[in-house]
């Protein structure tokens, strides 16, 4: 590298608001981030991880938070994904990634979602998948799938 | 197949995006679970389901269905019809219910 120059960072980085309770705008951050992989040139099953990590993030917030936001931070090695929300947060974690445990009210069943399989199916599509919570603060999920 | 060969079959009535019925269909899936759906369902498949909302356009976009096929006589709403618009993705519905809408896909698929 020349003297003086700072090495440029190519990560592209992204973020996406996303409001509790809005069901209509529900999934459009998760469009939009798959739109970019696919201009950038991912290959088709990358996306198709990389999709349903954002759109069980997104869910994920849109049921249980107040608000939200997905960070993304793109490379041509590596898609992070952080969701990280203002709500009730997770009390046991352990029983949160159970498959079929989900505290969504009845509401929100009758509308297909709260099966409790949408943090198992973000870990399923991860190659790091970490998730930390405060109790009556918020949640903060981070995801990474490696280009590979 | 394409995706105006199974119309007849399943005895669909188009909703909306009638310039995109020549996309392919190669499988289905049957759910109403939508992570279900987010987790199993395969590209170019037909979704058949009772969900009616419009977040149900937002699993198929993002897994590149072929298409949402609504059973059992219910009706999308509005705003599913103008989300499924806006995001090219066709909906249709039939009065059969899912096992039968189901079972004439299947044997199309597989004659």
């Amino acid at each position: 590298m020349e003297k003086g120059k700072k090495p440029v960072s190519k990560d592209i980085k992204h973020e996406y608001p996303i409001r509790g309770m809005d069901f209509v705008a529900a999934g459009e951050a998760s469009s939009n981030i798959k739109h970019t992989l696919q201009l950038i040139g991912f290959a088709p099953a990358i996306i198709r991880r990389a999709a349903i990590a954002a759109y069980e993030s997104e869910m994920n917030i849109v049921i249980h938070a107040t608000e939200g936001t997905l960070k993304t931070t793109i490379s041509p090695e590596r898609i992070e994904i952080i969701a990280a929300d203002t709500g009730p947060g997770i009390p046991d974690i352990e029983l949160a990634m159970r498959e079929g445990y989900s505290t969504a009210p009845d509401h929100i069943r009758e509308m297909g979602f709260g099966a409790g399989m949408g943090l198992p199916n973000i870990k399923n599509v991860s190659d790091e998948f970490t998730l930390d919570s405060t109790f009556g603060k918020g949640t903060t999920l981070k995801v990474v799938i490696y280009n590979q | 197949m394409k995706l105006s060969e199974t119309i007849g079959e399943l005895e669909a009535e188009v909703k909306c995006c009638e310039s995109s019925l020549d996309r392919d269909v190669s499988w289905c899936y049957c759910s109403d679970l939508l992570s279900d759906v987010m987790a199993n369902a395969k590209k170019d498949s037909i979704w058949i389901t009772l969900q009616t909302h419009p977040n149900i356009v937002a699993v198929a976009s993002l897994l590149g269905l072929s298409a949402i096929l609504v059973s059992r006589g219910a009706e999308p709403d509005p705003e599913t019809i103008a989300k499924a618009v806006q995001e090219n993705i066709p909906v249709l519905t039939t009065k059969l219910p899912t096992f039968e809408a189901a079972g004439r896909l299947y044997n199309l698929l597989n004659g």
